[in-house]
């Protein structure tokens, strides 16, 4: 998503000068589409994630449209204070590109996880929060976006090409993506692990359980009516999301079934443990977290013959 | 709203002393002593330094007072050049007013939101840095309270700014040697300011912070140097009132009827 986000960037940036793309000195062989392109365009402001937040908030004010570019926690939660008081204090065009959503940066470790960066960023009215599930939707997310009035986050990841089956790049602020109906259960997913998500259907399918999947790429402004219609017509929705349950996706969706008085059985998969010293790959962390494809299958399995139709 | 300076009417530190001393009684509310540090240089930029026919006219300088809890010397200076008027500074604190303790961009005249210390630098920065990309002579100053020198975030920008080499962007250092809890020497010493600017690449001096005249001319001798400039303004907290000078409490503190009453006495003959 991070080279295709260059890449839309650059077509962006070369048609409309006001778009410039700062970096807190991260980016090497991602960000090149635009840096070498257009490089007046691009600024490395260094290790400086606050300033890098503040300078955006002047820049803005000055009529530019500025793009910033760091790791997920280092974007959103270094500068936290900055962008409550920068971009969404003034209402301002301001967009802040997280990425390593999820576990994606994994060996890395819990300082490069991007965990939290949506729940903590979502009390931030005013402030869009985009994340996309593919490459594909990456751009169309970004063409629908780049000129949205007031501040947007990207929570966005490193993969270039898997598709979401039946996504088809499809996005619609506020609104989430169906791309796979079913009658037994219904997925609300959001980020790569979509994939996952969509893995897990078809292993469900085989097993002759139908599952619905929807796809949340714009965690802000929430799409409640599609989950609560989602609620209305399913005995059981699975949130999955490779982030913290707690003021993530399964928090907005609990919110969403409580406050519409759907009746729907609930199950949240996500992160709900402390760091721990071991570390691995993607692939580790979601099994430790109970997100692989089987791990999905094994739960629903089991929560669809417990739950009364 | 005006949306005309009215020339007439001069800025200078009494009467936006005085502005201050009446609305802080009215509204019974503190900071009276930060904002009587900095009356002066506010005076110094609204009374010549800054470039505004318009407050909305978007070529016109930026002012950005970082320590936003000296507001109300921004608001009297505001009130003095016609661009709000002496009603709406009454609304000081009130409810659903847009002069409250910080400054509020909607104000017309205000540029940038601020009240959390160390993030008025980082925005001027940016600012500036969109003055130069886009080929506009505005210029960016900003005002920064000594203590704020303790935040990490100023020092960044510090960097940077240099790196881009800002010429267009001027910080004044209200340097009363004071915080919120005690003297800025028994917290975090910074008495070596304009040194540790220039250390960090900038074109630094010290100047009388309560000489309007001197801080004009500080800003006019810097010419045509590349570098940003730093002007480290030694100040008196609270200068102008005797009881209040050099005095911790009256960072919080709001006044009696005998306090503002022996204040406005002595603001007036100054």
């Amino acid at each position: 998503m991070r080279s295709t986000l260059a890449r839309t960037l650059a077509e962006l940036g070369r048609a409309d000068p006001r778009i410039l793309l700062l970096t807190a000195d991260l980016g090497f062989m991602a960000l090149e589409p635009f840096s070498d392109a257009l490089p007046d365009q691009f600024i490395n402001v260094g290790v400086a994630e606050q300033n890098m937040v503040g300078i955006a908030t002047g820049l803005a004010e000055g009529g530019y449209i500025p793009f910033l570019y760091s790791i997920a926690p280092f974007a959103s939660l270094r500068p936290y204070e900055f962008i409550r008081n920068g971009p969404v204090l003034h209402h301002l065009p301001v967009r802040i590109v997280g990425v390593g959503a999820g576990f994606e940066y994994g060996h890395a470790g819990p300082t490069h996880h991007g965990i939290d960066d949506a729940a903590a960023l979502r009390p931030q009215a005013g402030l869009t929060i985009v994340t996309p599930a593919d490459h594909l939707q990456m751009r169309s997310a970004l063409l629908a976006t780049w000129d949205h009035d007031g501040p947007v986050y990207y929570r966005i990841g490193k993969d270039e090409k898997t598709t979401i089956p039946g996504l088809d790049g499809r996005f619609r602020t506020g609104r989430a993506e169906i791309v796979r109906e079913g009658r037994d259960c219904a997925f609300v997913t959001m980020g790569a692990i979509a994939a996952d998500v969509c893995a897990a259907a078809d292993a469900l399918e085989e097993r002759g359980i139908s599952a619905t999947v929807a796809v949340v790429a714009t965690f802000n402004p929430s799409p409640v009516e599609d989950i609560a219609a989602l609620a209305a017509e399913h005995r059981l929705i699975v949130s999955v999301e490779a982030h913290s349950v707690n003021g993530g996706l399964g928090s907005l969706v609990a919110e969403a079934i409580a406050e519409t008085g759907a009746g729907s059985r609930l199950v949240r998969l996500g992160v709900r443990t402390p760091p721990d010293a071991r570390s691995g790959s993607q692939r580790f962390y979601h099994d430790l977290h109970g997100l692989g494809r089987d791990a999905i299958v094994e739960r629903v399995l089991s929560l669809v013959a417990r739950t009364p139709a | 709203m005006s949306t005309t300076a009215t020339a007439d009417r001069p800025v200078t530190g009494r009467l936006i002393r005085e502005h201050v001393l009446r609305e802080s009684r009215r509204a019974n509310v503190g900071h009276i002593g930060s904002a009587l540090s900095i009356a002066d240089i506010v005076a110094a930029l609204y009374g010549g330094i800054l470039r505004i026919a318009d407050p909305a006219d978007p070529e016109r300088d930026r002012f950005i007072l970082s320590k936003g809890h000296a507001a109300l010397a921004l608001y009297a200076a505001l009130t003095l050049r016609g661009w709000i008027s002496e009603d709406q500074l009454a609304t000081y604190c009130g409810d659903d007013s847009l002069l409250g303790v910080h400054p509020e961009s909607a104000l017309a005249g205000v540029d940038f939101c601020t009240g959390s210390l160390g993030q008025g630098l980082p925005m001027a920065v940016g600012s500036a840095l969109a003055a130069r990309k886009s080929g506009s002579a505005r210029r960016v100053f900003v005002l920064l309270s000594d203590a704020e020198l303790n935040e990490g975030s100023t020092w960044e920008a510090v960097m940077f700014a240099a790196q881009h080499n800002l010429s267009n962007l001027t910080v004044f250092v209200d340097s009363n040697g004071q915080q919120a809890l005690g003297y800025t020497k028994d917290v975090i010493a910074i008495d070596n300011t304009v040194e540790r600017f220039a250390a960090f690449g900038w074109y630094a001096k010290a100047v009388d912070g309560h000489d309007v005249a001197a801080l004009q001319a500080a800003v006019s001798a810097a010419g045509n140097d590349p570098r940003p400039r730093a002007l480290v303004a030694r100040t008196v907290f609270g200068r102008g009132v005797s009881y209040m000078q050099s005095q911790i409490k009256w960072h919080y503190m709001p006044m009696s009827a005998e306090e503002f009453a022996q204040a406005m006495d002595e603001v007036a003959a100054t």
